[in-house]
C-alpha cells in the first residue's frame, strides 16, 4: 500500500479535496469517489476516447492521467454541459444529427468537440476530424457525427448572434 | 487494467530530481505527460516502485528559436509545439512531425521530452532527432551534459542516459536553405503507430545537385535508423528516379534485423522501408526544387 495523498481540485466549478493512492487514475476518482459516471471508462490505455475530460481547458484521456497529477487543476466532464435540465447546443445537435446511437463513446465526443469548438469556433475540415479522429465510434459511423459538429458550431453561432451566449 | 501501486512525488527542482533518482535508481521512473508510461502501467508491463513526476519544475516549458534551433523544454507539450507560431514559421519539419503523432487529445498532455527519453523506435519524435542531429541537454550527479542524437538512442526504449540524469532540453537545427523534406508513414488508422517510416531531407546546390542527403528509418529496428549508405549514394547526382529506387534499395537492404511483430513480418516491414523510402526521397527532392 503506497502512501495516500490530499489533493485538491475543481470539478465542474466544484472545489473538492480528496485523499487518493497515488495509483488512482483521474477517471477512477471521477466516477468512483464523486459520483461522476458520465465521463466512460473504455480502453484503459489511451485510445478509444471514451474518458476524454477537459484538464484546464484541454481534452484529455483522464484513463491515462493521474488523480495526483491534476492536483490544483480545473476539470470539466460531461456533466458540465447541460444547464438546467437544457442540453448543451452540442449535445442538442447530436440528438438532432444522429450523433450517437448506444452512447458509450459520447461523452468523449462531446469533451473533445467542446474543447475544439472553444478554441476555434470556426473550424476547418481538416481540424474537426484531427479531433474526431482521437475518439473511436463503433456504431453510428463518423458522417452523422462530423454533421453533429456542423449543427452545433451553427447552434453556438446563432446563440451568441442572439446575444445568449451558451 | 489498473496500475500496481507505487510511491508518488512531485519535486519542484532539478537538484530534488536528480537525488531522488540516486536513492532509488532502476525502482523510479520519471513522469512526464505520461502518454507512453501510463498504458504501460496499466497493463502492468512497468511496476516502478516510484513515480517522479516532473510536470511541477518551473522553467521545463518553453519554445525558442535560438541561432538557427528550435530549443524545446524538456516538459514542452506536443500541443504546444504544434500551436507554436515560432515552430510554424521556423521549422515546418517539426510542425509536420508534431501532426503525425497520435491525437489532439494526446498531444495536449504528451511532452516532446518524454517522447524522445522513452525512446519508442516506431515514435516520431527520436526519428526526428537523429534525422537533425539534434542535441539532448540532462542533468546529472556530475552536472550537465549535452549528447547528440547519434549517440542518444542505444537500443528499444532505452537511451544512453544514466539512471540518475533526467533530460531537461532538446535542441532541434533548423534546416538550411535549398533543402526539401518529407514524412511517409504507413500505419492502420491515422494516429497509430507507423508500422514503418520514413523521414528525409534533401539539399540541392545551386547546379541541382544532391549536396546532402539524409535519411532516418523508424519502426523497423531497436531504434531509429540513419541509412548513412544509401545517404552516401545521392551526394554528387542530380538525384532523380533512378538514384531514389537505388538508395531506397540500398536502405533497405542494410536493415540489420527489421522488427517482426503481430502487425507485420520483419520482410513486409523490409519491403515497406523500401517503397517509403524512394517515395521520401522523391518529395523531399521536389520540395527542395520548390525552395531554390
Amino acid at each position: 500500500m503506497a502512501t495516500p495523498r490530499t489533493i485538491t481540485l475543481t470539478v465542474n466549478g466544484t472545489a473538492h479535496q480528496v485523499t487518493v493512492e497515488p495509483r488512482t487514475t483521474l477517471v477512477d476518482l471521477l466516477r468512483g469517489d464523486l459520483g461522476l459516471t458520465g465521463t466512460h471508462v473504455g480502453c484503459e490505455h489511451g485510445v478509444c476516447g471514451a474518458c476524454t475530460i477537459l484538464w484546464n481547458g484541454k481534452a484529455v484521456r483522464s484513463c491515462i492521467m493521474l488523480a495526483v497529477q491534476a492536483d490544483g487543476s480545473e476539470i470539466a466532464t460531461v456533466e458540465s454541459l447541460a444547464q438546467d435540465g437544457a442540453l448543451h447546443p452540442i449535445q442538442q445537435a447530436f440528438m438532432e444529427a444522429h450523433g450517437l446511437q448506444c452512447g458509450f463513446c459520447t461523452p468523449g465526443f462531446l469533451m473533445s468537440i467542446s474543447e475544439l469548438l472553444a478554441r476555434s469556433p470556426d473550424p476547418t475540415d481538416d481540424e474537426i476530424k484531427d479531433t474526431l479522429g482521437g475518439q473511436i465510434c463503433r456504431c453510428t459511423g463518423y458522417q452523422t457525427i462530423f454533421a453533429a459538429v456542423r449543427l452545433a458550431i451553427k447552434k453556438l453561432a446563432d446563440a451568441r448572434a442572439a446575444g445568449g451566449g451558451a | 487494467m489498473k496500475p500496481p501501486p507505487f510511491e508518488y512525488t512531485a519535486p519542484t527542482t532539478l537538484p530534488e530530481v536528480v537525488s531522488l533518482l540516486q536513492e532509488h535508481d532502476f525502482e523510479a521512473k520519471i513522469l512526464a505527460g505520461g502518454q507512453s508510461l501510463m498504458p504501460l502501467l496499466n497493463m502492468r508491463l512497468a511496476r516502478p516502485s516510484i513515480l517522479i513526476d516532473v510536470a511541477r519544475i518551473p522553467d521545463l516549458d518553453y519554445i525558442r528559436a535560438t541561432d538557427g534551433s528550435i530549443a524545446i523544454g524538456a516538459m514542452a507539450r506536443q500541443r504546444s509545439v504544434e500551436l507554436a507560431d515560432v515552430v510554424r514559421t521556423s521549422h515546418p519539419l517539426l510542425y509536420a512531425t508534431t501532426m503525425h503523432i497520435a491525437h489532439p487529445q494526446n498531444r495536449n498532455q504528451g511532452t516532446l521530452g518524454g517522447s524522445i527519453a522513452h525512446a519508442d523506435p516506431a515514435a516520431e519524435y527520436p526519428a526526428l532527432a537523429l534525422l537533425l542531429d539534434a542535441e539532448m541537454r540532462a542533468t546529472g550527479p556530475d552536472g550537465e551534459r549535452t549528447i547528440g542524437a547519434a549517440d542518444f538512442f542505444v537500443t528499444y526504449l532505452t537511451t544512453c542516459l544514466d539512471t540518475a540524469e533526467v533530460l531537461t532540453e532538446v535542441r532541434l537545427p533548423c534546416l538550411p536553405p535549398r533543402t526539401g523534406w518529407s514524412i511517409q508513414e504507413l500505419t492502420r488508422r491515422h494516429g497509430d503507430y507507423a508500422l514503418a517510416g520514413v523521414m528525409a531531407t534533401m539539399t540541392l546546390d545551386g547546379a541541382g545537385q544532391c549536396a546532402e542527403a539524409r535519411l532516418v528509418l523508424f519502426g523497423v529496428g531497436a531504434t531509429p535508423i540513419r541509412a548513412s549508405n544509401a545517404e552516401q549514394m545521392l551526394i554528387g547526382t542530380k538525384p532523380g528516379e533512378t538514384e531514389f529506387v537505388a538508395a531506397a534499395a540500398k536502405a533497405s537492404a542494410d536493415l540489420d534485423e527489421p522488427l517482426s511483430d503481430v502487425h507485420a513480418s520483419a520482410d513486409y516491414r523490409r519491403d515497406l522501408a523500401r517503397v517509403l523510402t524512394r517515395r521520401a526521397l522523391a518529395e523531399a527532392t521536389a520540395n527542395a526544387v520548390g525552395t531554390a
